[in-house]
């Protein structure tokens, strides 16, 4: 299996068009109620996080298979400000904006895998994996 | 995009029926709160039955809304949430303390008619 698909974040509108990716290709792929549930979950907060920290990026979801395990991954891409401390923004309650600082140690409860790369000035990378039992 | 509100005796029901992005959440905090006050609705339900996601900003605005409209003199009940949703809430590590819950519409009617009338 190899679909793919992305949405530019610019706007609060692309938040939704993320999330309704994330809400077909995890149904799609036969996830079940919760975790769809946990994926769209997982999209909203990283398509929120783009469009209030670096203005503009990128989601990209697709399904893909290793070794025998199938698997729906969320990329998320932006040239923003970058993370200077990432253990810092892995806090539960750590926010910058006023929010509930619950968005990315959520992310990585949601999933089954989560890596982020930053570099401050240049942008940042999340990849979020979800395995289909 | 708009919520409608609708008003039932001394009552305001919403059944959230439409996919929250930002501003329509944002306006519905407004609305909801200028309809109490014209009202002067004692009690709010609102109903979540269809909501199949809800992340840390959404959450957040229920939680808010509900503290706003206690000021107002109003209380709010939240209904319907869906098993997924109270899941995904939990790994979130969001728990709406002190945000009251029933199961479905009419239950969370009751809820608010002994509050009240207790
Ligand atoms: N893509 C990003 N680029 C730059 N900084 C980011 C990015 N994503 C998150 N951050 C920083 O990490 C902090 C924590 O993010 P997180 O999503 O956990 O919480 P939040 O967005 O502040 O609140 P919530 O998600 O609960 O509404 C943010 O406040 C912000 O400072
Ligand atoms: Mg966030």
């Amino acid at each position: 299996m190899e679909t793919q698909a992305s949405v530019k974040i610019r706007n609060e509108w692309d938040i939704v068009q993320a999330r309704q990716l994330g809400r077909e290709l995890s149904k799609e792929m036969g996830f079940g109620q919760v975790d769809q549930a946990r994926i769209t979950t997982a999209i909203s907060e990283l398509a929120r996080n783009i469009y209030l920290y670096a203005q503009n990026g990128e989601i990209d979801v697709e399904a893909f298979g290793k070794v025998g395990r199938i698997g729906l991954k969320i990329i998320s891409t932006d040239q923003g400000p970058g993370i200077s401390d990432i253990r810092l923004v892995m806090q539960d309650g750590y926010t910058t904006s006023g929010g509930l600082g619950a968005g990315l140690p959520g992310v990585k409860r949601l999933m089954d895998d989560f890596k982020i790369h930053s570099q401050e000035g240049r942008g940042t990378e999340i990849v979020a994996i979800k395995w289909l039992r | 995009m708009r919520i409608p509100i609708l008003k039932l005796y001394e009552y305001l029901l919403i059944t959230i029926q439409v996919e929250l992005d930002d501003r329509t959440a944002i306006q519905f905090q407004e609305d909801l709160l200028d309809k109490i006050h014209e009202t002067g609705a004692k009690g709010v339900v609102i109903d979540l039955t269809t909501v199949d996601m809800i992340d840390s900003y959404i959450a957040k605005i229920l939680d808010d809304v509900v503290k706003m409209s206690a000021l107002l003199g109003a209380k709010v009940v939240l209904t319907g949430i869906r098993p997924a949703v109270a899941i995904t809430l939990i790994d979130l590590g969001i728990n709406l303390k002190g945000v009251p819950t029933s199961l479905d519409l009419e239950k969370g009617l009751e809820k608010l008619q002994q509050e009240l009338e207790g």
